[in-house]
């Protein structure tokens, strides 16, 4: 039987009477890739805002491997197991793709409440940091500073971090948002490649991306699940097509 | 990240060496005026023991406080309030008396301002050294606007040995410098801890440092109250030195000083703040020498600081020392071609 990792039931956020999430119950399957497709405006951020604690939902509720999440702040649902990535690129422009990555990686020590040894004679926070750099292509350009790398390697950074929190489920808000082909075929590369070992929920424009690589989808439009299910039945979904893919030209 | 380059060190070295030889060479170049001088240098260095500890929170944490001098202050009027009147305090009493005192008053003061950032920040501060400011000005129990007299300098003893003299000019001298320079040491080794590490995040990106795990709240509290018992011990030695303490020494024209050399020195560079200290004091003194209006001058230089250094002498220094190297490196694999 398939195991849910994450579970919302009835999430919502509503920005003044804006309701940008509305009634959200989403069910992650562990080891499955979870995309969630939706125009702009559809919600889908907010949603990975609430699952990360980024914001705190109006009302319903997060599970997440039988833990409540609900109302708690990121640095602690960090350390739950969920790593999420930003749709805008957010890093530490001024130190080096290493530093970058050795940051988060330093954040699964118990403590950095530490005062006197120095950081960099932690062995066990550079590994993670190398296997981290490793796993998102950028270890021969570990000693570049952030800023000066090229938006595509920023994005690839940005998962970098991610992957060094050793989560068990990446929350990946649209990775391949503003890159050019070349860089999107690398990325969709690495996001098969960590549907190997992780849980993925991700949100992605890019249609081609998203068959290539989800095992199940769902479609939001205006806050609300319009349907779930695997690309095969979304593709043929009267609903679907109507609402959200005929607009776009379809496939 | 955040190592001194070694040029840096070495040069910071020898000023160092230049400060602890003045008493051989002091007399001969200023004569009878050395020992004003002395003093005079005495101040500026605990001076930039303050700078030092305001870079943790302006330079370091991305804290800009308004409010620093409230502990430089503080730690002047706990030390004058619990002195015998006319005898000499125990500086093995009174020092861990004093830093206390400053670091759980910026553990209280952290809690109300640190969730606040930015401009509100800055406000907030401001107005809790304000407050302090006229609570001791407004005090008959601290001597209200004239503040209060500290008539014997702390004794330092061991059993029934007087270790050292604090009332010896030369030894309230070196206990300063040497006090600086374990400052300076006690900040470039919180850089390079983990806890350094997450406040140098925090400064950059602090959503990004809360996402990855890290509650940014609780490392800037801890860096604040560092700093305020760090400025604590700057204003112990301030208060030990002119023997009194007045409610100027909280206002936030000292702590806008003290903003100014961290912003005159570089802020984030840990040394750079304390040759601001220099540098301001110096200047100071020379405008002071020919005009009332010094501080019209020095904001003069302020402005051309920030136009021309925006790094600061610190920020200057460093460039001046990478782009050297770089020179040098290039003239080594040029070798390397040739041969
Ligand atoms: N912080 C916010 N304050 C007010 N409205 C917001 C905020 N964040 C998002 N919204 C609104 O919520 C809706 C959903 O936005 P978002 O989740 O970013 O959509 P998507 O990521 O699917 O494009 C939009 O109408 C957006 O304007
Ligand atoms: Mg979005």
């Amino acid at each position: 039987m398939a195991e849910t990792i994450l579970k919302t039931e009835n999430l919502t956020k509503r920005f003044g009477g804006l309701v940008a999430v509305d009634k959200v119950n989403l069910e992650l399957v562990k080891g499955e890739v979870h995309a969630i497709l939706g125009p702009n405006g559809a919600g889908k951020s907010t949603l990975v805002n609430l699952l990360s604690g980024d914001m705190t939902s109006t009302e319903g509720t997060i599970t997440f491997e039988g833990k409540d999440l609900t109302g708690l702040p990121p640095y602690v649902i960090s350390h739950y197991g969920l790593g999420r990535s930003f749709q805008k690129t957010n890093i530490f422009p001024k130190l080096s793709c290493f530093e970058n990555v050795w940051l988060a990686a330093q954040s699964r020590q118990k403590t950095s409440m530490r005062f006197f040894r120095p950081a960099r004679r932690m062995k066990e926070v550079e590994q993670l940091t190398l296997s981290s750099l490793e796993k998102c292509g950028l270890l021969a350009q570990k000693d570049v500073i952030a800023s000066s790398m090229s938006y595509g390697e920023q994005r690839q950074l940005e998962i970098g971090m991610m992957l060094a929190t050793q989560p068990r489920l990446l929350l990946m808000d649209e990775p391949m948002a503003g890159m050019g082909k070349e860089e999107s075929e690398m990325l969709v590369q690495l996001i098969k490649d960590l549907a190997k070992d992780y849980t993925l929920l991700l949100i992605e424009h890019d249609m081609d991306a998203v068959f290539a690589v989800a095992n199940r989808l769902t479609v939001m439009v205006n806050g609300r699940v319009l349907e779930t299910g695997t690309p095969d039945q979304i593709r043929s979904s009267q609903q679907v097509q109507e609402a959200y893919l005929g607009s776009e030209g379809g496939f | 990240m955040y190592n001194t380059p070694r040029s840096i060190s070495l040069f910071l070295g020898i000023l160092f060496v230049l400060m602890l030889c003045y008493p051989l060479y002091g007399d001969l170049i200023f004569g009878s005026k050395s020992s004003f001088y002395m003093q005079k240098l005495t101040s500026i260095i605990i001076l930039a023991i303050l700078a030092m500890s305001l870079d943790l929170l302006v330079g370091v944490s991305g804290l800009v406080s308004m409010g620093h001098a409230l502990f430089f202050g503080l730690a002047g009027y706990v030390l004058a309030l619990i002195s015998p009147e006319y005898d000499a305090a125990n500086i093995w009493i009174v020092l861990p008396a004093v830093l206390a005192s400053c670091a759980v008053l910026g553990l209280i003061v952290a809690f109300l301002t640190i969730k606040t950032s930015g401009i509100y920040f800055i406000m907030v501060t401001l107005a809790f050294g304000q407050m302090a400011y006229y609570f001791f000005n407004d005090s008959d129990f601290a001597g209200g606007s004239d503040g209060l007299y500290i008539m014997m300098k702390p004794a330092v003893m061991l059993g029934d040995l007087q270790l050292l003299n604090l009332e010896d000019k030369h030894t309230l001298f070196y206990v300063c410098l040497a006090c600086m320079a374990l400052v300076y040491l006690i900040l470039r080794m919180l850089l390079r801890s983990p806890f350094g590490q997450v406040l140098v995040g925090i400064h950059a990106n602090e959503h990004r440092v809360k996402a990855i795990g890290y509650n940014t709240t609780r490392y800037k509290i801890v860096s604040f109250v560092i700093a305020a018992t760090l400025a604590g011990l700057a204003g112990f030695l301030a208060a030990t030195q002119y023997g009194f303490v007045n409610p100027s020494q909280l206002g936030w024209h000292t702590s806008g000083y003290a903003l100014m050399m961290v912003i005159m020195g570089g802020a984030g560079t840990i040394f750079g703040p304390a040759l601001g200290a220099f540098v301001f004091e110096i200047l100071h003194s020379f405008f002071e020498s020919f005009t009332d209006h010094w501080l019209m001058l020095m904001g003069t230089v302020m402005i051309c600081v920030v136009l021309f250094l925006p790094n600061g002498i610190g920020g200057a220094l460093l460039k001046l020392v990478e782009r050297f190297e770089k020179k040098n490196k290039h003239i080594q694999t040029g070798d390397n071609d040739n041969g």
